[in-house]
């Protein structure tokens, strides 16, 4: 099943011309990892796929349609984990959490946030606002929406494993592995090398002037 | 409904939080106001002529300065991305926040305006007009500054922008405001200035949530 896709799709961003005519599809269960020296375009694929910029041409397909279309199905559907954690810094992880969870219909209660915070180490910690935590602890309560949003289907991950440590990272890689053998699909930039026993189609982007 | 909910405790938290910020436009407004007895002179005639219009500049300007609070957090912390991609209505979103920021930094605004109406001098039937004005016309500052707002979150220092884009919109409202005090001043009938003011802001209820949403979105495209 053919869960995300692109057809011929262009970006240029100011004067410059990003990509053109890239195509591929994402099959449930696959993980795309999305290559490319630094300003070649990762990031703002990624976001040309989540729906906040429209490609100069081409388009974005979730499960055959439009993702213009079918924006309520494709946003349930969907998580994104940008550059920018989505966190308030004034605010605690738990409510940071409540708040993300009660915005995309995530039927987690408190009790089960408490329970995918502490799985990332992070214990006790709860209930001091964000900005007091370490860079790397920030990214932990960012990455728990990817535990907490348990009917999503298709992740898109812009450098999950920044600031992470060794111990989060492997914990990610394990919670890859799980969503993927559950049918779910990524797509992924990493400077980091994936885990081994990960099987991927990886997808060149070139620096163009 | 539990997302209107969750955003609307979400951003009084954050209201509470940062309250400093908050009370730094309010100081403002009086600090203005209070300047005008001072430097016009405390003779009741000049300053009952002067207040209605001193109060509502003062208005403009002070929730002007709070204004950018409403997405600038969001919008650098990556809060508005997911908003986005949240599957709700980002209207009714846009809307949710525009009265979180009303009731946070507005009302309070309108609570302090007996002390201001005393400073200046203004008569009791001045005073129950300019409240009926400010009552009106104030959510069509926040509404219509949303939309401003939406769209200069992206630039750095959009804040004198802000103003500039902003202060020309509001002469309408500001014109309308002034004369139904005035008209109070004088005991005449104000009710057809209010219905006015009251028009703009059915319109701007009406129109501006959609505006504030597509603005976010070409921000963050």
């Amino acid at each position: 099943m053919v869960v995300l896709s692109a057809h011929n799709l262009s970006l240029v961003k100011g004067e410059r011309l990003l990509f053109e005519q890239i195509n591929f599809s994402v099959n449930a269960g696959n993980l795309l990892y999305i290559t490319g020296p630094n300003g070649a375009g990762k990031t703002s694929l990624l976001r040309t796929l989540c729906g906040f910029s429209q490609g100069e041409h081409g388009e974005v397909r979730f499960l055959q349609q439009n993702i213009q279309d079918c924006a309520p199905l494709f946003q349930q559907k969907l998580v994104y984990f940008g550059h920018k954690a989505g966190l308030n810094a004034q605010l605690s992880a738990l409510e940071n959490l409540v708040f993300w969870c009660r915005l995309h219909a995530v039927a987690a209660q408190e009790t089960d946030i408490y329970a995918v915070l502490a799985d990332l180490n992070l214990l006790g910690l709860e209930d001091i606002a964000v900005s007091k935590l370490s860079a790397g602890q920030q990214r932990r309560v960012a990455l728990a929406r990817l535990w907490l949003k348990q009917q999503a289907n298709l992740w898109i991950l812009d450098e999950p494993f920044t600031a992470l440590d060794k111990q989060g990272i492997a914990l990610l890689n394990t919670k890859m592995l799980a969503f993927l053998n559950a049918g779910g699909a990524i797509v992924t930039t990493s400077h980091q090398a994936l885990s081994p026993q990960q099987k991927y189609q990886e997808l060149h982007l070139e620096y163009r002037w | 409904m539990s997302a209107i909910r969750a955003l609307l405790y979400r951003e009084f938290a954050l209201a509470y939080r940062q309250r400093s910020e908050l009370l730094q436009p309010l100081i403002f407004f009086v600090m203005v106001i209070s300047l005008f007895p001072l430097a016009v002179g405390p003779a009741p005639q000049t300053l009952q002529m002067i207040g209605p219009g001193v109060i509502w500049v003062a208005a403009i300007l002070s929730s002007l300065m709070g204004l950018e609070r409403m997405f600038r957090d969001d919008y650098h912390d990556g809060s508005l991305e997911q908003l986005l991609i949240s599957s709700r209505s980002l209207s009714l979103l846009s809307l949710t926040k525009v009265l979180a920021h009303w009731l946070s930094s507005i009302v309070p605004l309108i609570v302090l305006s007996p002390l201001l109406a005393l400073f200046l001098h203004l008569s009791v039937e001045m005073y129950w007009a300019l409240l009926a004005t400010l009552l009106l016309g104030t959510p069509v500052i926040s509404l219509v500054g949303a939309i401003a707002v939406g769209l200069t979150v992206g630039l750095s220092r959009g804040g004198v922008l802000l103003a500039l884009l902003l202060v020309p919109v509001f002469i309408p409202l500001l014109i309308f405001a002034t004369s139904a005090v005035n008209a109070a001043a004088m005991q005449l009938p104000y009710t057809g200035h209010l219905a006015i003011i009251a028009a703009m802001l059915l319109l701007a209820l009406a129109l501006a949530p959609f505006a504030i949403a597509y603005a976010l979105r070409v921000s963050l495209s």
